[in-house]
């Protein structure tokens, strides 16, 4: 279990939100979905990130600076440091014959490196206003809706294979129409490696680390 | 010697960590089976962290037969934290306990209390166990030296200081952001409060202290010593710096050499000895 010190190489915006760019040194970029819990500095815990974008030199996180961590990991500078531990956690399971990625706001974040890593399959994409939409261009062959548009709206008829990050009600509203969706949930976590317990979330009626067992789930949290 | 705080390290995820102390505290074991409270159970604060876990652990009967074993595997001597809801249930978990240092967690927030007061827990577990027994306080007692005194007398041996404050934090709707309200406040905030502890329970009792609250780096650990602690423990730190014990170790040693301290623990009880000497 090592944090690894890693420099930051770039920050720029995309909408409302943040794409930090770090070095990739030796990190394993894992799996998608899987995530990294990056030193917010000046604060007391680091914050959970799955991966959005991997290269050769570089990883790269889309934050939503929406509280004082990640206002803190979003104010980074090229050359900066921060610590880094991770890939932690399970990613989506990716050998599904029809994947169709769905993705809500900054659920968004993992769906880059996870459509890369397929393929470029196909994918819809909700957010509240066409300035949070400005994200949709990470993502290829996207079809992209506005609220009050959600992204159920779109599913096709067709059986699909469905790999989805977003706001919880929109997981909730996949599960209910796809029983079997891959779906990436969120919880605060202090710690991100089982020690703090604070992530649990109610999974098969029962309440289980979100950051062990997940924090990709078939379909089972609430 | 550096230990982990209870429930703040699952060893059988992060074996190494365990590894990197000299004893592995488990999180806190009742009789029965318990999920711990509901979500949303953390939150971090201006200087501290919350939690609002609830004592979440297998139940004894379970921990004994699947998780202690596991542990056992690890080869770091093993402390096990022990709680309940009436002097009985600690007593029968202690009696069902070999080969480990046990702390009776007297103390957590998070839960309702056992209604009979922490010296009549020790003095049951005493009759039901030879092992070593720790009890471990909360910081929200007026006086805790009289606490400490109490506990000393019912048998036990040693002392663990702190457990969390209760604390609560509002989000932007000004509503708690814990799922239960009100949760237990860790991390730097409390060093201080946790050296005003040991200060006063080092003066108290003749017992060993575990000290811990808000150790991040080796001086908070001397300071720890100094005021009286024997042992210490890291609680918040290891959620963000799985690496701490190690680093901290090397820490402290620097911070005893740089003041000409053959050892760490030649610190010990130095914050008292200018007192001592103007009183006598």
């Amino acid at each position: 279990m090592r944090r690894e010190l890693r420099r930051v190489t770039g920050s720029e915006q995309v909408g409302p939100y943040t794409l930090l760019r770090i070095e990739r040194g030796a990190l394993d970029a894992g799996i998608p979905g899987q995530f990294f819990m990056l030193e917010a500095p000046g604060r007391l815990l680091p914050r959970p990130m799955s991966l959005c974008l991997e290269a050769a030199s570089e990883l790269a996180f889309l934050i939503d600076p929406i509280g004082p961590g990640t206002r803190a990991l979003c104010a980074l500078e090229t050359g900066d440091e921060l610590h880094v531990l991770g890939p932690r956690g399970n990613g989506f399971k990716l050998d599904v014959p029809r994947p169709l990625l769905v993705g809500g706001g900054i659920g968004v974040a993992p769906l880059p490196y996870l459509s890369a890593r397929l393929g470029r399959p196909p994918a819809i994409l909700g957010f509240r206003s066409t300035w949070h939409a400005e994200a949709a261009a990470l993502i290829p062959n996207a079809e992209v809706c506005i609220e009050p548009t959600y992204v159920t709206a779109l599913l096709p008829d067709e059986a699909v294979d469905i790999l989805a990050c977003g706001p919880e009600p929109m997981l909730a509203a996949l599960r209910a129409l796809v029983p079997d969706a891959q779906l990436a949930w969120e919880a605060p976590m202090a710690c991100g490696y089982g020690a703090c317990y604070g992530c649990a979330v109610e999974i098969d009626g029962e309440l289980r680390r979100l950051c062990v067992e997940g924090p990709v789930l078939a379909g089972a949290a609430t | 010697m550096l230990l982990n705080a209870s429930g703040c390290l699952d060893a059988l995820l992060a074996p190494e960590v365990a590894r990197s102390l000299d004893g592995f505290v488990t999180k806190t074991i009742t009789p029965e089976a318990r999920e711990g409270n509901p979500p949303v159970r953390i939150a971090e604060t201006e200087a501290g962290m919350l939690n609002s876990i609830g004592l979440a652990n297998p139940g004894r009967d379970r921990f004994l037969t699947e998780v202690l074993p596991r542990l056992r595997g690890l080869g770091v001597p093993l402390w096990v934290s022990v709680g309940g809801f009436s002097v009985h249930d600690y007593a029968e978990t202690c009696a069902a306990l070999e080969d480990v240092t046990i702390e009776l967690n007297l103390s957590c927030p998070n839960v309702d209390e056992a209604p009979e007061g922490a010296a009549a827990i020790v003095a049951a577990c005493r009759a039901a166990t030879a092992l070593p027994l720790y009890a471990k306080l909360s910081p929200a007692a007026w006086d805790i030296a009289e606490h400490a005194r109490a506990v000393e007398a019912a048998g036990a041996d040693g002392l663990s200081l702190v457990n969390t404050l209760r604390g609560l934090a509002l989000d932007a709707s000004l509503r708690p952001k814990l799922g239960t309200g009100g949760g237990g406040y860790s991390g730097p905030a409390l060093k201080p409060v946790a050296l005003a502890a040991v200060y006063a329970c080092a003066r108290a009792v003749e017992l060993p202290i575990v000290g811990m609250g808000g150790v991040t780096s080796g001086i908070d650990a001397l300071e720890l010593i100094a005021a009286g602690a024997s042992e210490f423990a890291l609680g918040t730190i290891l959620f963000s710096d799985p690496e701490a014990p190690t680093r901290i170790r090397s820490e402290l040693a620097a911070e005893a050499s740089s003041r000409n301290l053959g050892h760490p623990l030649d610190a010990r009880c130095l914050a008292h000895s200018s007192l001592q000497m103007t009183v006598s």
